[in-house]
C-alpha cells in the first residue's frame, strides 16, 4: 500500500501560502457546519491527515452535476478539492485518456484499498447485459462493483444516481436503477438535478475533515442538507400561511410575489436547501424567480407530472384526468345512482309498504293504548 | 283484510360510546374533506393585503391538523369498544365470514342491488354486508392515519407523527403520500353519499327505526322474528 502524503504537504508542494491553506480550512469548517471553536480540529486534520485519492466515475448522466459542481460559491474549496485534491480518475476532466485513463482507476483500486473515495455521477443501465452504458468495454455495473468494493466511502452524486433521475423515468428503457440499489456499501445520497454546488463541496469536505459518513436520514440524504423542505425556509411562506396565492403566470399576484402554490411549486414536499444556500453564489433560486419548484431532488419527480399543477395525472385516464377530476366524476355518479335506486324503491317496494302501512293501521286499531 | 296485528319490541343496540363514536367521526370527517380540499385547492378569497394582515390558510390546516387527532384517536376508541362493548359492537360484527353472515350479505346485496322484498330476517345490529363495509372502512381510516401522520411528520417534533416517518421512503417520497392521501379522500366522499342513503333506504323498507337509532341507540325488532 503506497504512503498517501497530508493535505498541508500537497498544499506546500503546489506553493499554497500558510494565510491560503488556513482560509481553505475555515470554509471547509463552515461548509461542514463545524462551530468556531472547532476550527483549529480541522487545520489540525488537514495537517496531519492523510489526503485520500477521490475517483469520481460518471454513468448515465448529462454532466449537470459536474458542471454545478464547478461553480461552486467558495471557488477557493472546490479549486481545491478538484485540482489540489488527488482527483485520480474522472472522465470528463481528466488529462489522460483511453488506456492510460483506465490504468489510474485500476492504480488508485490496487494501491489504497479502503482509502479512497468514489464519487458517482449517473445512473447504471441493468438491461440488456449493461450495454446501454460502456466504458473502456466495461459495463457501468461491472466498473461500479469493483471500484466500490474497497472504497473507503461512496456518494452518489445527483437524482441518477441517488434516484435514478431522468433514465428511470417510466417506461425506463434501459433499466436505469440508482446505486444503492446495486452495491451493498452505505451510499451517501446527495440527489438534486444538479444538486447545490456549496451542498456537494459540503458533503465531500465532511467526508475528508471526519473521515465518516455524514449523519444520515431514511433516504441516506445527509441531514444537514435534506432534512428541510424548500417550503419550511421558503421566503414565500409567508403568502402561503396566508392563503395569498399565484393564480396564473404574470398575473398581479405572481407580480407581488405571492406563494407559487397553485402553479404547482413542489416546495412541500421536496428535501433540499435551495432556499438556504440558493444558487449561483447564493443569487437566487427558482422560487425567487418566479417559478415553482420542480422537486427535482425527490424521487421519480419526472413522474409526477405535469409540472404546474398539484396532483399528479392519474394513470390510465389520460393526461388531464387528476385524482379530482376521477373523484368528482365517481361521486356524481354514486348520487345519480342513488337518486334512481330511491324512485325504483318506490316502485318495486309497493307490494311491501302498503302491507306494512295496513299493518300500522291494525295494529293502532286494535290494541288501543299501544303495545308494550 | 286479515286482522295482522304487528308487535314490535325495542333492542337497545347502540351504546353510547358507539353512538359518540359515530357522530365524532362524522363530524371530523366532513371537517376533514373540506379542510383538506381546502389545502389542496386553495380557494382564491383575498386579494388585497399583505401577508401579515391575515393567517386564514395557516388556520385552514392546523384545523385540518387538530381535527385528525381528534379523529385518530375517536378512531381508536372504537376498535377497543369492538373488544369490550356489547354483542352489536363487537369486532367479530365486521369480520362476517360466517356461513351465516355470508348468506345474510347475499340476502343484503338482493335488497340493496335487486330491491327484492326483505325476506327472512337482517340482523338488527350491522347487516353482514355493512359490517364488511365497515372494516374495509376502518382500513382506509387507517391508511390516512399513517399516511397523513407521515406528511405531519416532517412540520413536528412531536412524539405521533415521527413514529410514522417510515412511510414517507416507502411510498417514495411525500408527494407520492400526498397524492394517495388525497386519492382516498373521494373514498369518504362516496362512501358517506352510499352510507346516509342506505340507512334511509333500509329504515324505510325495514321499518325498524334504523336512522333514529344513531341517535337514541333504540331499534325494533317483530316480535315474530325475534332472537
Amino acid at each position: 500500500m503506497a504512503k498517501l502524503e497530508t493535505y498541508k504537504e500537497a498544499f506546500d508542494r503546489a506553493g499554497i501560502s500558510r494565510r491560503d491553506f488556513l482560509r481553505f480550512c475555515s470554509y471547509a469548517a463552515a461548509l461542514a457546519g463545524i462551530e468556531a471553536a472547532g476550527l483549529s480540529k480541522v487545520v489540525y486534520a488537514f495537517e496531519n491527515k492523510p489526503r485520500p485519492p477521490v475517483v469520481w466515475l460518471h454513468f448515465q448522466e448529462c454532466t449537470c452535476c459536474s458542471e454545478s459542481f464547478i461553480r461552486s460559491s467558495h471557488p477557493l474549496v472546490a479549486d481545491v478539492l478538484l485540482n489540489k485534491l488527488s482527483l485520480d480518475y474522472t472522465e470528463t476532466l481528466q488529462a489522460a485518456a483511453g488506456h492510460q485513463a483506465e490504468k489510474c482507476l485500476q492504480d488508485t483500486i490496487k494501491n489504497f484499498p479502503g482509502q479512497y473515495i468514489v464519487l458517482v455521477e449517473g445512473s447504471v443501465p441493468m438491461a440488456g447485459d449493461g450495454a446501454y452504458c460502456m466504458i473502456g468495454g466495461r459495463s457501468a455495473e461491472d466498473i461500479l462493483l469493483e471500484t466500490t468494493k474497497d472504497a473507503a466511502a461512496v456518494i452518489a452524486w445527483g437524482s441518477c444516481a441517488s434516484n435514478g433521475c431522468i433514465q428511470s423515468a417510466n417506461p425506463n428503457p434501459t433499466n436505469a436503477t440508482p446505486i444503492h440499489e446495486i452495491i451493498d456499501k452505505p451510499v451517501i445520497k446527495v440527489p438534486g438535478c444538479p444538486p447545490i454546488a456549496d451542498v456537494m463541496t459540503g458533503v465531500v469536505t465532511h467526508v475528508l475533515v471526519f473521515g465518516k459518513l455524514p449523519e444520515l436520514d431514511g433516504q441516506g440524504r445527509p441531514k444537514e442538507f435534506y432534512s428541510r423542505r424548500v417550503h419550511d425556509t421558503c421566503y414565500r411562506r409567508p403568502y402561503y400561511d396566508a392563503g395569498l396565492f399565484v393564480e396564473a403566470f404574470d398575473d398581479e399576484k405572481a407580480r407581488k410575489g405571492y406563494c407559487l402554490y397553485k402553479m404547482g411549486c413542489r416546495g412541500p414536499v421536496t428535501y433540499n436547501a435551495c432556499s438556504v444556500t440558493r444558487w449561483n453564489e447564493a443569487t437566487s433560486y427558482p422560487i425567487q424567480s418566479g417559478h415553482g419548484c420542480l422537486g427535482c431532488s425527490e424521487n421519480g419527480f419526472w413522474d409526477n407530472g405535469p409540472f404546474y399543477q398539484h396532483l399528479a395525472s392519474f394513470p390510465g385516464f389520460g393526461i388531464e384526468s387528476t385524482a379530482d377530476t376521477i373523484g368528482t366524476a365517481v361521486g356524481v355518479a354514486a348520487a345519480v345512482g342513488v337518486a334512481a335506486h330511491a324512485v325504483t324503491t318506490n316502485i318495486r317496494k309497493r307490494g311491501q309498504i302498503k302491507e306494512a302501512k295496513e299493518e300500522s293501521v291494525n295494529s293502532s286499531t286494535n290494541s288501543e293504548g299501544g303495545d308494550q | 283484510m286479515a286482522n295482522k296485528s304487528v308487535a314490535f319490541h325495542r333492542i337497545y343496540v347502540w351504546e353510547f360510546p358507539v353512538r359518540m363514536y359515530h357522530w365524532v367521526n362524522a363530524l371530523c370527517v366532513t371537517v376533514l374533506i373540506v379542510t383538506g380540499f381546502l389545502i389542496g385547492k386553495p380557494v382564491a378569497i383575498s386579494y388585497a393585503g399583505e401577508a401579515y394582515q391575515q393567517y386564514w390558510f395557516g388556520t385552514v390546516r392546523f384545523i385540518h391538523f387538530v381535527t385528525a387527532f381528534i379523529f385518530f384517536f375517536n378512531f381508536l376508541v372504537r376498535i377497543y369498544w369492538g373488544f369490550v362493548g356489547n354483542e352489536f359492537a363487537r369486532w367479530q360484527n365486521f369480520l362476517p365470514f360466517k356461513s351465516n353472515q355470508m348468506k345474510e350479505m347475499g340476502e343484503v346485496l338482493k335488497v340493496d342491488i335487486l330491491q327484492t322484498d326483505v325476506k327472512g330476517k337482517i340482523s338488527v345490529g350491522h347487516n353482514a354486508l355493512a359490517g364488511l363495509i365497515y372494516f374495509l372502512s376502518f382500513l382506509v381510516f387507517l391508511f390516512q392515519s399513517v399516511t397523513g401522520f407521515a406528511l405531519y411528520s416532517s412540520m413536528s417534533s412531536s412524539f405521533l407523527p415521527g413514529l410514522f416517518k417510515w412511510v414517507v421512503p416507502l411510498m417514495g417520497g411525500d408527494f407520492a403520500v400526498r397524492q394517495w392521501h388525497h386519492m382516498f379522500m373521494w373514498f369518504f366522499v362516496v362512501f358517506i353519499l352510499i352510507h346516509v342513503y342506505l340507512v334511509f333506504y333500509h329504515d324505510y323498507v325495514e321499518g325498524r327505526g334504523t336512522t333514529s337509532s344513531m341517535i337514541g341507540g333504540w331499534k325494533f325488532e317483530k316480535e315474530s322474528d325475534g332472537n
